[in-house]
């Protein structure tokens, strides 16, 4: 029994390696463009609520939190609060999608979505868009070449928060099911396992978020 | 030089297949398609991969039937890419990266470390449906009109040019690429964590170290192709401006990123061929492998250096002088771990008892032709002569002649090998060897005149060429007839030796290895207890005293 859960938990890790590779060409791309292309970047990511993305970092850090409550629950074979525990991380998991919808629901009604209809107008001239001309008074206007660039950090913004998006999703579903059997007291019973290992994956998916965060929304902001 | 043979067989007056064994233990189409174990999803696998193989041969046969003529009279040139495309994506994608580790690898795996299943059977399982879901896919893309980028997908071609299925066939790549992630992750852990009391990493049958350098390959390699497959549907389908350059974007990450993945995946396919090759040739010499170690650790070396490399698919693409000069130089060394292979495979031939079945005669073949196509892969390493000879013909050689005449011979060879286990039966020795000599004869008339012709300068990827090159296309077209010959005999007679085959009992080649110790094909438990290891690899002497003990009352 010890040998199973040693070795599916070794499974478990190997597997979050090989999404440590998979993210890792999205972080490649956004290291290159990002030294080439710095200005664009810079301006870009102002258009980005810190607001909004400090409140998913806190989402996503609690349910980093209430995930491994649950996991205690299940080793201590508390059924109830275990439930619990998974369904705050659920519902933390949603807010956090929520959140995200909104954040791109600004970006398209911006037009600051790749090859739709995007404008580049808010980076060449800043004072068309008053709400960050006003975070970011001394923003300067781009040249047009730099200024086009932005589009290659809006797609990369949306390829790795959607990426990132995606495995909330699988992982919020699997959650559902957790929830469904954890009331079942399938994890209740000495069978910690599943829920450990699902831990080990939210707590990726939540590490992963810890890196775009910065990489995105905290470009310019130094000490 | 003995003319003798090593098989053994029991009386076939009187043998029989053991009545109960993992095909015959459920019946019903459910309980294959719904199974955990490894032996039966290793057959679904085996027919699976036989299907798109002959597709891939297919479109091969019309790729040289095409090439007959100078002009482009058999199909239009829009046609003859997509026939390129598709060959290159069946053949690498859904024949030979899965080939050998979910077929042998997934059968043989667990026997060898003496395991009643792999460490996962339902990711087992799942790993099987993603790669029929990917060649579905596949079919459907073929069906409405294939992709004609090559299997390369160079951007900016397949994002902003063609108007072809890339995002299915792309979307299907990355099905593919998930059922090798899986295969590979279930062997590491199968290997770390299951093996039987006494059998020490340093006891491990060659072909599990190979398996395991390779698994180390899919797990960390294909990731980074997923994401880059999906970087180019984001690319075609939103335009994010990645490989743009108009937006700022660069072609030339598309081909690090993809490289990164491809130049691995070449090892992917090999590494398991060599592990092939290593248990025919210590069983058919009768001798243990010559520097164990060395073979086990060049395994590894090989994967390690494989992410060193990549660059060496771009030298023509505009990067920096001084970056083809470094990994020109790691190209060099990453040739190193093979070479020494080939040194000790043929140190195990010196001085054995060597016979000549079907098996050994591949793995003659293996070792003759991936010497040439890695010879030949130093001039493409040399960055001055890959300038001429890059994108020529002589690349599509040398790649064939390390796939085709290295690894397709060594999946031969284990099929040929593992067979009777398989399937409780023997091939037909003589009509076998004689596909054996035919595909030699066939592979070397195909594609050693591309060498010539890449020399003399024919690009690859193109349905017309000067009039000049005709000669050597009909030769290598005469050739390819004689091959597609020699691959279609072993599907006969495999087939008809599922059921007039002769019985071959536990262990037909006298061979060491768990997996000759019990019985063919093997009970569904694999071992009716758990063996405990205290000899090592390819211990002759310990066979031979294990002969004379008694085993089997009545």
């Amino acid at each position: 029994m010890e040998h199973q859960v040693d070795t599916t938990s070794f499974a478990m890790w190997l597997f979050l390696v090989t999404e440590i590779m998979f993210f890792g060409g999205l972080f490649c791309s956004y290291l290159i463009f990002r030294n080439w292309y710095y200005p664009a970047f810079v301006a870009a990511s102002h258009q980005l609520s810190i607001k909004e993305g400090t409140a998913n970092t806190a989402v996503l850090i609690v349910s980093s939190f209430t995930m491994p409550m649950g996991v205690w629950c299940a080793e201590t074979r508390r059924k109830g609060a275990l439930v619990l525990c998974l369904c705050l991380t659920f519902v933390l998991g949603l807010v956090f999608l929520g959140i995200k919808y909104d954040e791109y629901h600004e970006k398209y009604e911006k037009h600051h979505v790749p090859s739709w209809h995007y404008s580049t107008k808010a980076f060449t001239d800043p004072a068309s868009d008053p709400e960050v001309h006003k975070a970011y008074p001394d923003d300067k206007p781009l040249p047009l070449d730099m200024a086009r660039h932005t589009e290659v950090y809006f797609g990369l913004y949306f390829a790795m928060t959607g990426m990132h998006a995606l495995h909330m999703i699988i992982g919020i579903s699997i959650l559902g099911f957790m929830i469904f059997r954890a009331r079942a007291g399938a994890y209740t019973n000495g069978h910690v396992t599943f829920v450990n290992n699902f831990g080990l994956y939210w707590h990726f998916v939540d590490i992963v978020w810890i890196f775009l965060y910065p990489l995105l929304y905290l470009i310019s902001r130094h000490a | 030089m003995s003319t003798d043979t090593v098989v053994r067989l029991p009386d076939q007056s009187t043998a029989r297949i053991p009545k109960v064994n993992f095909i015959t233990k459920e019946n019903g189409l459910l309980s294959w398609l719904l199974t955990g174990d490894h032996k039966r999803i290793a057959t679904l696998y085996l027919i699976s991969i036989t299907f798109f193989f002959a597709i891939g041969g297919a479109l091969a046969g019309l790729i040289r039937l095409e090439l007959l003529t100078p002009q482009s009279d058999l199909m239009s040139t829009d046609t003859y890419n997509k026939v390129f495309s598709m060959h290159g994506i069946i053949m690498v994608f859904l024949f030979l990266v899965p080939s050998i580790p979910a077929t042998l690898g997934n059968f043989l795996m667990p026997l060898m470390i003496g395991a009643k299943d792999l460490a996962l059977p339902k990711i087992n399982l799942l790993s099987w449906y993603l790669y029929v879901i990917a060649g579905f896919m596949i079919l459907y893309s073929m069906m409405t009109g294939g992709v004609d980028t090559g299997w390369t997908f160079t951007v900016p071609l397949s994002t902003h040019y063609v108007n072809t299925n890339v995002i299915t066939t792309g979307l299907a790549i990355f099905v593919a690429g998930f059922s090798s992630v899986f295969t590979g992750l279930n062997f590491i852990v199968t290997i770390h964590k299951m093996r039987a009391p006494g059998m020490t990493w340093f006891r491990l049958p060659l072909f599990v170290w190979s398996n395991y350098a390779a698994s180390i390959l899919m797990v960390l390699g294909t990731p980074v192709l997923a994401i880059t497959l999906v970087l180019v549907i984001l690319e075609r389908a939103f335009g994010i401006g990645v490989f743009d350059p108009a937006k700022g974007g660069d072609p030339i990450l598309f081909q690090h990123l993809f490289w990164f993945y491809s130049h691995p995946a070449v090892y992917i396919m090999i590494l398991p061929g060599m592990g092939v090759i290593s248990e025919v040739i210590s069983t058919f010499s009768r001798k243990r492998v010559f520097g164990y170690t060395a073979v086990a650790f060049s395994s590894v070396a090989i994967a390690v250096f494989a992410f060193f490399v990549w660059e060496h698919h771009m030298f023509i693409m505009g990067v920096s002088n001084y970056s083809t000069l470094v990994f020109s130089l790691l190209t060099m060394l990453v040739a190193v771990p093979s070479a020494i292979k080939i040194f000790n495979w043929s140190f195990t031939l010196y001085k054995g008892s060597i016979t000549f079945e079907t098996p050994m005669l591949y793995s003659f073949g293996f070792m003759g032709l991936f010497t040439i196509g890695g010879l030949t892969g130093v001039f493409l390493a040399s960055t001055g002569t890959d300038i001429h000879l890059t994108e020529t013909y002589f690349i599509v050689a040398h790649f064939h002649f390390v796939m085709v005449g290295g690894m397709l011979m060594a999946f031969l060879s284990g099929i040929h090998f593992w067979w009777p286990k398989w399937t409780g039966r023997m091939y037909p020795e003589k009509i076998s060897q004689l596909a054996a000599l035919i595909t030699f004869i066939g592979f070397n008339l195909t594609f050693f005149p591309q060498f010539i012709l890449g020399m003399l300068g024919m690009p690859r990827r193109y349905a017309a060429y000067p009039p000049e090159f005709q000669v050597l296309n009909v030769f290598s077209t005469a050739g390819a007839t004689i091959l597609g010959i020699g691959y279609l005999l072993p599907i006969l007679y495999l087939t008809w030796s599922l059921k007039y085959g002769e019985i071959a009992g536990d262990n037909p080649w006298q061979a060491t290895g768990l997996e000759w110790q019990i019985q063919s094909p093997p009970l569904t438990e694999n071992f009716p207890e758990i063996p405990i290891v205290d000899y090592e690899a390819y211990d002759y002497e310990w066979l031979e005293r294990k002969e004379k003990e008694v085993t089997r009352v009545g």
